[in-house]
């Protein structure tokens, strides 16, 4: 008897379980889910700031588009520091490099966040939609170019996130593909955007097209390309702010200039531990000057420092040159109190010169920490740029008397002479004086064959196209050939 | 029946006819400790004659026959005991305590076995070797003391905790055994609020048998009992105390401020700059760690008053721990109060209630430690040639290297405490049905209060420096544009956090004993067991904090206007746990014996789609010395033990399977910080547990009834790792707020001897002695990784320089990857003319070896990397022994551990830090050194990862010696007192080893950086001196 009570208690004990399912079912308390999500149009909104949030990982490219080219060196405290900078600049560079890994890492998290809401484009309807899916579209057209000038063919995702078992069988996909995909994003995006944005920091219609553009330029698609940027120009949105010298400051942010800006912010304090959580713009206070101690300027980190090189490239009546290359100790000696004022060489390079655009001013000092927290806007799409990319492809097409109105414009404002523009390479120059310090010149002198020529240790053939990192090699499976020379 | 009735007179009468002589027998009956025990049931064996003893112990019995037959005296708790007749009219005896009080029973959950019985492989610790220890962790307790469990040390600060390892690691998340306090879920960070003074003992089940506890057992059982006290003895006071003072048990060899200019000028010459001292006469400049180390306290009390009557015992214990740290002092203090209730009564003749109430409140402060910025990270990189404080009396700046902070004024601008108030306890019934069966009921609860604030003032550590909160070196605070044109000063900061957790167990459960035909035993329990945790917390942040002061470092006194830049945040979280279980246990002739578990557990941190997981275990046992063939002699036990099972592992975040919206998505539009929301983590609803198949043969034997011998082999397989690697960059999981999906993928396998020996040698003349010694082996592999997938990387060298850890098929969990080195270039002939090509190498640059034969080393890829090491030892070694003569007594703990290595990872790569004393020996020119390379702030590859920062971690510690003396009895009668002993002790006073960092038994709660040293914060040398009272 016993023991059946014993036995028909277990018994009892083994179907409780089976019931319990319900008292296991624990939703995570007062938390919005992945896969409940897009319920309201808010709920797409938000999604689409997480998705803008990713651009602020372009900081990047304003170091190696500069460090990378003869423009500038690496800098810091030492070699070590920012070891994949130094090799970068020395043209070392190999598949272990932690700067590359998060240009890799980052850009393909702007593309899931972009395609997580693409994915759910049709889970419910609402006036605006089109405009919030067209906006995710831009973003993830914007970094996929950023992954197809570093890197060239990477797997291409679209409309979806993808799982551990799937990311290993996922190919690199052909350059031809991605910019396709590029052009579709960027195009569609261009037919739904308003002019004007509704907020300041928000892509328009004018971003998409001139991105379009520098898409067609980059493959040497010169008529697209000077179709697209004519639009962009006769749209009358944009003109050049009238003096240069204003450019780089936070006051003169989101200006008539301003086609595209990575918006920052110094609200909001931060850590090196995660340079793609900030909210301010972290290359600025790396750029400034080192234990700096005086008037205008803030301490920094000396990264980044243009060459002697980028300096003696000016026309000494060029007001361009100082605007851009900042040469500290004939600034120090200008200063009334010129012997108060010190600063100290890191060993990781000095050239006596610093990048006077993004460069940590007083005045524009975010919250502690303030090497990290800088609010000056990275302005990535210039109008001065598209007049210059419009001048180069109006060129290519054999239509020189427009390139040179175009690279006049863009000469005028600077206060300097017009030229006549006879030779592609003129306006290549000009693009240098113009756009040095802001990320530009070694995809310029890529795309535009020039490499070799310029920069040290350029290897044709090689340098072209960075390694994707070993370690994202291997943990997609190992089944992507690394870029060739690597 | 009848039979034996018509008998019984019978045999009565003819015995009386012969020897019959009448008579009372009288007598008292005590306990050990000499108190008379009431309630004592006496009888005559096989008649129907007994009385009982009164309120102090006394009896008096009418016997028919004074002179022969048996007297049996009982009582509940208490030893049986049998006496027989002789003649004598007075009989006094001694009664021993039975329950628990029996070395031979172990606790095995959901019920007890008896040592010989048990079939699967535990150690037991008992609180007697734990209170010699003078430990402040019960984890500490372990170290050393038990075979197959290493225990290594995540932090020397007080109140720092370790990592507890049965039979290896096993996983690549959490580690950390099940650990039980008197049946209740304890987690292993909560172990500071146990005091180890309450413990009685400490059971460990290591193999399969653990299967009991299901889901929650494959990193092993750590069983733990407090004190209870005694039926039918008086109260009993005891009181334990301990001061001692601590020091550092090491000091690094760094270079003096002479030697480092000296360093560092040849250092910058020869990479092309300018010297940066004129004079290198410099002195011995600032020992930074002669001002960081100091000397601290520690002290402990402890009071108890232990006893019980005929049916209810009772152990009270109160307890005081304060510890400053050897770095910090009072800035690093932890300290503790413990009040302990233990209560068994039995309601009714077939109802006991047995009750436990843990309290504790204890504080920690903490400083930065084991990572860069850490305080003996700026310590040990801190030029020695800047004074601690400037003629002018503020601290002094060390501006050429950023992240290196001058640690004297780090110290004193910590401002951080956490208190934890803690009530853990149980309410459990048990009814007997009868002698066979019993029913028992009980409800668990473990909650937690624990409150944190940490005040951030403003300070300033010279330009530049990360640390900096201030704008300059006046403080002055930062400014923050609240709205257009509206700047409000920021000001000091402080924070504050309460955080609930609240966990209950119901559990209800039958066992069953009983003995057929006096040869077939059986034992059977099955039951249910249900678990619910709850956490909640709310935090906040207050800004504008008056006067940049401690004194008002609260939410209340902030000075923010109109509240704007304070912020808030909560979180709350739930997890439940349901289980059956079922044991049967049947022994033949009590020497061969048969164990099957059956457990099935529901967790909520699964998905709906792997939510329940089904653990048997199978063991047995064959007692060889009770066979009538045995014939050894020497050997007076001899047991076989096998067991094979299966356990599970779900210690990950809650809600891991589900894709949540927590990353971070913002952005500013319209110059406005605008919050979004990204995917923090993605789902991965497939997830489910870690299972371990584990099997166990082990031999028990005893010789000449004083040398016990056990040991085990075990092969330990886990598999379906839940892990979090570091995945593909193309599931965009790398934004702010994100991380990698936890994942099912890989296995492990440890395998491993123990051998634990004891002597006890009781008394030869007035001397006794324990000794013990264990030995463990273990070989840890990993067999598997993520299909796809060569490698997982852990930890980095460096800042942000390569990974020098991996998780990798045919190594060890967490084993060192990088170049091997073969000594230093000494001519630019011999690069010239080497075999093999290094890239940019140098004369005086490390020689880094070609392992895969290609003729180049290779730094873009990893083809000439190789293993260099693992942080798991190939043994672990303990030894204690405690002697005692007459009054006095000696003992000690030996711990040691062999073969494991160290990436020493504390010197900042940064060419003004400053640098261990073995650069003095570095290359200068040919033929100078082919160890150390050349010193240079030029681009070198000589700091990357190689052999050269990777050293031998073997040591072998004195973790503990006391000398001891005992006052005699004689003199303490007088004064009314039981027992008073007094001791001096040592921790940590003799460490043996060839590391050159702080501390070799160094480790991290994470598998992948156990041996990365970032300049770890070391235990602690300590004297004390106590004292033992009881009366």
């Amino acid at each position: 008897m016993r023991k059946i009570g014993l036995i028909s208690f277990l018994l009892v004990c083994f179907a409780f379980l089976s019931g319990c399912e319900k008292f296991l079912s624990v939703d995570p308390p007062y938390s919005q889910d992945v896969e409940n999500f897009f319920q309201s149009p808010e709920d797409y909104d938000r999604a689409l700031t997480g998705a803008y949030d990713m651009l602020q990982g372009s900081f990047m490219t304003l170091w190696i588009g500069e460090i990378a080219s003869d423009n500038a060196i690496a800098g810091g405290e030492s070699v070590n520091d920012s070891q994949g900078l130094h090799q970068i600049d020395n043209m070392t560079h190999g598949g272990v490099n932690n700067e590359l890994r998060n240009v890799f890492r980052w850009n393909y998290t702007g593309i899931t966040r972009a395609n997580y809401i693409l994915e759910h484009k049709d889970n419910i309807d609402f006036v605006g939609k089109d405009h919030i899916l067209a906006e995710a579209k831009f973003l993830r057209a914007y970094y996929y170019f950023e992954l197809v000038k570093y890197f060239g063919d990477v797997p291409l995702i679209i409309d979806k996130r993808i799982g551990i078992e799937e990311a290993l069988q996922i190919p690199r996909s052909p350059k031809s593909e991605v910019y396709a995909q590029i052009e579709k994003d960027f195009s569609e995006a261009a037919q739904v955007l308003n002019p004007i944005a509704a907020q300041k920091g928000r892509a328009t219609k004018g971003a998409a097209l001139a991105f379009l553009g520098k898409v067609y330029l980059y493959q040497n698609k010169f008529s697209d390309a000077a179709a697209t940027f004519d639009e962009v120009i006769n749209s009358g949105s944009y003109s050049l702010i009238p003096n240069y010298n204003d450019l780089f400051s936070v006051a003169n942010e989101n200006n008539s200039e301003t086609v595209f800006d990575v918006q920052y912010t110094g609200l909001e304090g931060g850590s090196y531990g995660c340079l793609i959580c900030l909210e301010g713009n972290a290359a600025v206070g790396f750029q400034g000057i080192r234990q700096y101690n005086g008037p205008v300027y803030g301490d920094g980190n000396s990264y980044n420092l243009p060459t002697q090189e980028l300096y003696d490239a000016f026309s000494p009546i060029d007001s361009r040159r100082t605007a851009t290359v900042l040469d500290i100790d004939a600034f120090i000696a200008a200063q009334p109190n010129a012997s108060s004022i010190t600063y100290a060489i890191g060993a990781g390079g000095h050239t006596g010169f610093y990048n006077n655009k993004y460069i940590k001013r007083q005045g524009e000092i975010g919250l502690p920490d303030n090497d990290l927290t800088s609010p000056v806007n990275y302005r990535v799409m210039r109008f001065a740029d598209v007049l210059l990319m419009a001048a180069e492809a109006h060129y290519q097409l054999g239509n020189a008397s427009q390139a040179q109105s175009l690279v006049n414009q863009v000469r005028t404002r600077a206060g300097v002479p017009g030229i006549t523009v006879n030779s592609i390479d003129k306006i290549y120059k000009e693009r240098r004086y113009e756009l040095s310090g802001e990320g530009l010149r070694f995809f310029d002198l890529v795309r535009t064959g020039q490499a070799a020529d310029y920069i040290q240790g350029f290897v044709p053939g090689k340098h072209e196209l960075f390694p994707i990192p070993q370690v994202e090699i291997d943990l997609a499976g190992g089944n992507w050939a690394q870029n060739p020379g690597y | 029946m009848i039979r034996k009735l018509l008998l019984f007179p019978a045999f009565l009468l003819l015995s009386n006819l012969f020897f019959a002589q009448k008579g009372v027998v009288s007598g008292y009956v005590k306990n050990e400790l000499n108190l008379g025990l009431p309630f004592v049931k006496i009888q005559l064996k096989g008649q129907n004659i007994g009385a009982t003893s009164d309120g102090s112990g006394f009896y008096e019995l009418n016997v028919p026959d004074i002179s022969s037959g048996t007297l049996v005296y009982t009582l509940l708790g208490f030893e049986k005991q049998e006496v027989a007749l002789t003649g004598k009219k007075t009989i006094d005896i001694t009664l021993k305590e039975s329950i628990n009080e029996n070395q031979e029973v172990v606790v095995v959950g959901y019920g007890s076995a008896k040592s010989k019985e048990f079939t699967g492989a535990n150690s037991k610790v008992n609180g007697e070797n734990i209170e010699k220890l003078n430990i402040t962790r019960v984890d500490q307790a372990l170290q050393g003391q038990v075979a197959g469990v290493n225990i290594s040390t995540n932090s020397g600060s007080p109140g720092g905790s370790s990592n507890i390892r049965i039979r290896g690691l096993s996983t690549f998340g959490d580690n950390d055994p099940l650990i039980l306090v008197d049946g209740i879920v304890y987690d292993s960070e909560g172990l500071n609020a146990l005091n180890p003074s309450d413990i009685k003992s400490i059971n460990v089940l290591k193999d399969a048998t653990a299967g009991i506890y299901g889901v929650r057992a494959a990193n092993g059982v750590i069983i733990v009992e407090t004190k209870k006290g005694s039926l039918n003895s008086k109260p009993q006071i005891e009181y334990n105390a301990f001061y001692g003072l601590q020091q550092t048990s090491r000091k690094l060899d760094l270079l003096n401020a002479t030697e480092y200019a000296i360093i560092k000028n040849e250092m910058f010459g020869l990479g092309g700059q300018a010297m940066p001292f004129n004079n290198t006469n410099l002195g011995d400049g600032t020992s930074w760690q002669d001002s960081v180390f100091q000397s601290a306290p520690i002290q402990s009390h402890n009071l108890s008053i232990n006893g019980g009557t005929l049916n209810t015992r009772y152990s009270i214990g109160l307890g005081y721990l304060t510890q400053d740290g050897i770095v910090g002092g009072p800035k690093a203090n932890f300290s503790r109060y413990n009040a302990r209730l233990n209560f068994s009564t039995d309601l009714s003749s077939k109802l006991k209630l047995n009750s436990v109430l843990l309290y504790s409140n204890d504080s920690r402060s903490t400083l930065p430690e084991n990572g860069i910025g850490s305080v003996l990270y700026n310590t040990i990189n801190a030029f020695p040639t800047v004074p601690i404080k400037k003629p002018n009396g503020q601290f002094s700046y060390m501006e050429e290297v950023s992240d290196i902070i001058n640690p004297i004024a780090q110290m004193q601008n910590q401002y951080n405490w956490n208190i934890a108030n803690k009530v853990v306890g149980k309410e459990e019934f048990i009814y007997n049905f009868n002698d066979h069966l019993s029913f028992t009921n009980r409800i668990n609860y473990n909650a937690a209060i624990v409150d944190g604030k940490v005040f951030s003032p403003l300070v300033w550590y010279g330009d530049g420096k990360y640390a900096n909160t201030a704008l300059n070196e006046d403080l002055e605070s930062p400014t923050v544009e609240i709205a257009t044109g509206t700047e409000i000063e920021r000001g000091a900061a402080v924070y504050e956090e309460r955080s609930t957790f609240v966990d209950l167990t119901f559990e209800s459960y039958m066992n069953y004993e009983r003995t057929f035909d006096s040869i077939h035993k059986i034992k059977g329990t099955g039951g249910v067991s249900i678990f619910q945790r709850k956490g909640n917390s709310l935090n906040g942040t207050a800004f504008g904090i008056p006067n940049n002061s401690v004194d008002y470092a609260d939410i209340s006194a902030n000075t923010a206007q109109g509240g704007y830049l304070n912020n808030v945040n909560s979180w709350e979280f739930k997890e439940r746990l349901v289980s059956a279980f079922l044991r049967a246990e049947y022994s033949l002739k009590d020497r061969y014996l048969f164990s099957t578990i059956l457990r099935r557990d529901g967790s909520s941190k699964f998905g709906p789609n792997s939510r329940y997981g089904f653990f048997p275990t199978f063991s047995a046992g064959w007692i060889l010395s009770d066979e009538s063939f045995y014939k050894i002699k020497f050997i007076d036990y001899a047991k076989v033990r096998l067991s094979y099972g299966v356990s599970g592992n779900d210690q990950i975040p809650n809600f891991a399977y589900r894709g949540l919206l927590n990353g971070e998505g913002v952005y500013v539009f319209d110059d406005l910080i605008t919050q979004g929301v990204a995917i923090g983590r993605p789902s991965n609803p497939d997830l489910k547990w870690e299972t371990t198949r584990q099997l166990n043969v082990g031999l028990d034997l005893t010789f000449w009834k004083k040398l016990d011998f056990t040991t085990n082999y075990f092969i330990k397989n886990t598999f379906d790792l839940l892990f979090q690697p570091d995945v593909t960059a193309i599931l965009g999981s790398y934004g702010p707020g994100g991380y990698p999906p936890i994942i099912n993928a890989g296995n492990v396998s440890n395998k491993g001897l123990e051998l634990e020996l004891a002597y006890h040698l009781k008394k030869f003349k007035d001397f006794s002695a324990d000794l013990n010694v264990n030995v463990t082996t273990l070989s840890n592999k990993v067999t598997k990784v993520p299909t796809g997938i060569d490698y997982i990387p852990g930890a980095s060298f460096s800042v942000g320089g390569d990974v020098a850890t991996r998780f990798q098929e045919g190594y060890e969990i967490g084993y060192f990857f990088g170049y091997e080195t073969a000594g230093v270039f000494q001519t630019q002939d011999e690069i010239d003319n080497a075999a093999v090509v290094q890239e940019g190498a140098k004369p005086g640059d490390l020689i880094f070896v070609d392992q895969n034969g290609d003729g180049v080393i290779n730094f873009n890829d990893d083809s000439d990397k190789t293993n260099l090491g693992s942080p798991i030892p190939d043994f672990t070694f303990g030894f204690s022994f405690n002697l005692r003569y007459k009054g006095f007594d000696v003992s000690g703990m030996v711990y040691s551990a062999i073969g494991q290595e160290i990436i020493r990872n504390f010197e900042r790569q940064q060419p003004y830090a400053n640098q261990l004393g073995y650069v003095i020996d570095r290359w200068t020119g040919p033929g100078s050194t082919n160890e150390h390379p050349r010193l240079t702030t030029e681009a070198t590859r000589n700091n990357i990862f190689s052999s050269y920062f990777v050293e031998d971690g073997s040591f072998a510690r004195l973790k503990n010696i006391q000398i001891g003396y005992t006052l005699p009895k004689k003199i303490l009668k007088r004064i009314k007192v039981e027992s008073l002993r007094f001791y001096i002790a040592g921790n940590n006073l003799l460490t043996l080893t060839k590391y050159q960092g702080f501390d070799p038994d160094i480790s991290s709660s994470s598998a992948l950086s156990a041996g990365v040293d970032y300049g770890f914060y070391p235990q602690a040398k300590n004297i004390m001196g106590g004292v033992q009272l009881k009366f």
